[in-house]
């Protein structure tokens, strides 16, 4: 890759329903400010969101993918993790 | 007289935004990155709402019967009231950018000041169109100031194209009869005014990309009264082709 490239932006973008950004892709830019610009231009033009933010993407850690096993696996068995072995009284409803 | 002097000074604005939109549309697929590319072909699509926009209002002063398309379509040369400085060529990213942050610099004042205008149709379509231009003028702006203030080679080519375009940045602020007669009426802000609000904008954003106004003060005009430069017939032969070679076609 060549080094003359911008850094590369993650976008996260909150629409008018949510309450919380959700990431919806990545540019490059040479800074924030147009990196805030760019995500505007590329990821808002539909009426997408009505507020952004960016991430330059090497501050985000990731797991490791090799680390699957040891890292999510073992939840898939506690299933008295869920609430699911409570008794729901009668009458109680919107459950 | 009034209302031949509306349609005539609602006319340039739309002919500037639709010659505009047109220079800006020959980016696409071209931008130097996929991002400035939207960007770019964005503000196209923003200045081409804005001149339907603009047309329906000029036919309907008219009263013809004209539509949009046909003002944007099937006039010819000598009948388009667009400065010369939105059909000036691209050129590089450098001069695209400094005609677009001339023009966002006088199209923001004029729209803001419309808004107050009498003449309601022009005031909502100001009003409608003013946070596109904000937004026009900051992404102009920000560019601007970091590629004066970029490398060596990123504000020499700033720089040239600031001085190539200077010439071209008077003509903005063009009055003649319909324009005097409009402002006297209380229906459209001075030009006067529009310059300095202009000139206001222009120095502290070079001054802050380190670019320089040119000394020379050679200027060029003759668009507003429809004798344009070279460039225009070859744009306009892109155009209208479809209108004329396929007429009243839909899509």
């Amino acid at each position: 890759m060549s080094t003359n490239e911008w850094p590369l932006w993650e976008v996260f973008i909150r629409s008018k329903q949510g309450l919380n950004h959700k990431h919806v892709g990545s540019l490059r830019a040479p800074d924030a400010t147009l990196a805030l610009e760019n995500a505007r231009d590329v990821y808002t033009r539909r009426s997408e969101g009505i507020s952004i933010w960016v991430v330059e993407s090497v501050h985000i850690h990731a797991t490791d993918i090799d680390d699957a096993a040891s890292f999510f696996e073992p939840s898939d068995t506690k299933i008295y993790r869920h609430p699911t072995f409570y008794e729901v009284p009668d009458g109680v409803k919107h459950m | 007289m009034q209302e031949s002097a509306l349609f005539e000074y609602v006319l340039r604005l739309s002919d500037d935004s639709l010659i505009l939109a047109q220079r800006l549309g020959e980016w696409c697929g071209h931008g130097p990155i996929l991002e400035e590319d939207i960007a770019l072909t964005n503000i196209s699509l923003d200045h081409i709402g804005q001149a339907i926009s603009l047309y329906d209002l000029a036919a309907a002063i008219e009263g013809k019967g004209r539509t949009h398309d046909q003002l944007a379509y099937l006039r010819y040369e000598n009948e388009y009231k667009n400065v010369l400085l939105v059909e000036q060529p691209n050129g590089d990213f450098a001069m695209t950018l400094l005609r677009q942050f001339f023009f966002d610099a006088f199209r923001l004042p004029l729209y803001e000041a419309l808004m107050q205008s009498p003449v309601e149709q022009l005031a909502a379509i100001a009003a409608k169109s003013v946070k596109e231009t904000r937004y026009h003028l900051k992404h102009s702006s920000e560019w601007v100031i970091r590629m004066g203030d970029g490398t060596e080679e990123s504000h020499q080519r700033a720089q040239a194209a600031i001085d190539h375009l200077w010439r071209y940045t008077n003509e903005l602020f063009y009055e003649d009869a319909h324009d005097q007669a409009l402002q006297a009426a209380g229906k459209v802000p001075s030009m006067a005014e529009m310059q300095a609000k202009w000139m206001a904008t222009v120095t502290s954003v070079l001054q802050e990309a380190t670019l320089e106004i040119p000394k020379n003060n050679w200027k060029f005009d003759g668009g507003r009264e429809g004798r344009h430069s070279e460039h225009m017939g070859y744009i306009l032969s892109d155009l209208q082709y479809m209108q004329r070679a396929y007429p009243n076609m839909e899509w």
